[in-house]
């Protein structure tokens, strides 16, 4: 049933990368328990630009969990207090009347704040970019049933394929480390038939980049795997750190 | 880490069922025996420098990793709710690895020196009459047993983690890893805490 809560938010502000930012308090009220936190935080933006005052920026897209855009640090958790959703997916009726909710961006020496609640994510792409990709023949795709794949391999690359680099594990992790992600684009290539030829030096390549971009090292506390919205096992970062010792010990 | 982790797990088994000869209530006839073959086997004397090897790069490896993983978020969150994601001694770490480092240099300034850089150990003073003394202060109990708990927690994240670092994380074997890791942190920590606190309350002789 839809009910109404009245909130207090504690929102981070910041005008740029260069500038400090703080915390803004803002009360907001007759919020619906059916409106997602975007929706939420959109009904404050209204007030704030009918006001004359600066929007709160944050970023979305999808809306539907699928496109990992959204990245709130709420009341101390990425995503929030619910398991396997995104910020987008966050219900209001996960909140109580009179609280008070603390929403920070990602925090991270590798995900500047471009502004407010927005971070830039773009060393995820360059750790992609080093080394996730495959090479195939051009001309016409041949039949994929020229391609036997055992079951369970299939399984575990697709489940690692839902990774929607929303940054969540960063967010939570202590070390601020990126591990999760690199070894579910890793796992997703490693698993499959087509990511071998590149198999050898693949997990060298993302996981140099991921160290250049200033990432932490994993300590195994499993807080990523926990916070994950798509349920990333830390079973790949095994297989990454497998892949790594193989690649260091092969390569020219 | 993992490797020089495992290395000083496997050190900790041979330390820890040697120490547990005193409970034989032999008036620590077996455990002087054992401390002596290794205090004069060539074998053991050697391994003993690897130990302090493996040890030293164990800390400078932990606490290293320690202060760079602090510096990748400068601007640290105003709420943390870490308790939901994750173990609070998989998160401290560093912590009781300092604390195990605290401990270990008062441990070895009370067993380690006396035996190998003094010249007090002898027939009638023997390293069971030095364990006696020492336990008598209760300070020295605490500090003790205070040890045993960091250890027992750096143990009950470390075990399992060193695999898992190793890439031995296998659906069919994790689970059983994860237990051993803790039936051997929970074992060895308990069986090292007890030991004071047998000699201060006079339980063995
Ligand atoms: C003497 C002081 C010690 C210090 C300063 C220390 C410090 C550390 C640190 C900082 C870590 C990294 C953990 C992380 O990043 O989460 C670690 C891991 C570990 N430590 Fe220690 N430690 C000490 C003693 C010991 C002892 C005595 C043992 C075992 C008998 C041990 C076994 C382990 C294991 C197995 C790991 C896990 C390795 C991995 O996950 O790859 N440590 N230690
Ligand atoms: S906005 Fe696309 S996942 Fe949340």
């Amino acid at each position: 049933m839809e009910g109404h809560l009245n909130l207090t938010l504690k929102i981070w502000r910041q005008k740029n990368t260069q500038t400090a930012g703080k915390f803004e308090t803002y009360q907001v009220s007759g919020i619906s328990t059916d409106m997602s936190f975007l929706e939420m935080i959109d009904v404050l933006n209204n007030r704030l630009i009918e006001e004359g005052d600066d929007p709160v920026a944050f970023d979305h897209d999808c809306r539907e969990g699928i496109c990992g855009m959204c990245s709130m640090y709420i009341n101390g958790r990425p995503h929030g207090p619910n398991r396997g959703v995104t910020t987008c997916q966050l219900h209001m009726r996960s909140f109580k009347d009179g609280e008070t909710i603390t929403v920070e961006p990602w925090r991270a020496s590798a995900f500047p704040v471009i502004k407010d609640l927005v971070v830039n994510r773009s060393a995820f792409d360059r750790i992609i970019a080093a080394g996730g990709f495959i090479s195939v023949n051009t001309g016409n795709a041949q039949d994929a049933n020229n391609l036997p794949i055992n079951k369970d391999n299939a399984d575990d690359a697709f489940a690692a394929a839902a990774c929607i680099g929303c940054g969540a594990c960063v967010a939570a992790c202590k070390n601020a480390s990126a591990m999760l992600f690199t070894s579910a684009k890793i796992s997703q290539l490693a698993l499959l038939p087509q990511g071998q030829i590149e198999a050898a030096t693949r997990a060298q390549a993302m996981v140099a980049q991921m160290d250049e971009e200033g990432f932490g090292a994993c300590s195994n506390t499993g807080a990523c795997e926990a916070e994950c919205p798509k349920g990333i096992s830390i079973e790949n970062i095994a297989r990454m750190n497998r892949e790594y010792f193989s690649a260091t010990f092969s390569s020219k | 880490m993992a490797t020089t982790g495992l290395f000083l797990i496997s050190f900790l088994i041979v330390h820890c069922g040697l120490n547990a000869t005193i409970f034989l209530n032999d008036g620590g006839a077996a455990f002087n025996e054992g401390a002596e073959f290794m205090g004069t086997n060539p074998i053991i004397r050697t391994m003993e420098i690897v130990l302090f090897a493996g040890l030293l790069l164990h800390i400078v490896d932990g606490l290293r990793l320690w202060l760079d993983n602090k510096k990748k978020r400068p601007v640290a969150y105003a709420v943390v709710d870490g308790a939901a994601n994750s173990k609070w001694y998989s998160r401290s770490m560093g912590l009781l690895g300092t604390l195990l480092l605290l401990f270990l240099i008062i441990h070895l300034k009370h067993f380690w020196y006396f035996s190998r850089l003094t010249n007090d150990l002898t027939e009638a003073h023997t390293l069971y009459n030095e364990m006696q003394i020492v336990f008598e202060s209760p300070i020295v109990v605490i500090i003790y047993v205070l040890g045993c708990i960091s250890l027992g927690y750096h143990l009950l994240h470390g075990f399992q983690s060193a695999f898992q670092s190793l890439g031995w994380n296998h659906p069919k074997y994790a689970p059983t890893i994860k237990s051993i890791g803790a039936i051997y942190a929970v074992v060895i920590s308990a069986t090292f805490a007890s030991m004071p606190i047998a000699f201060y309350f006079h339980l063995i002789h």
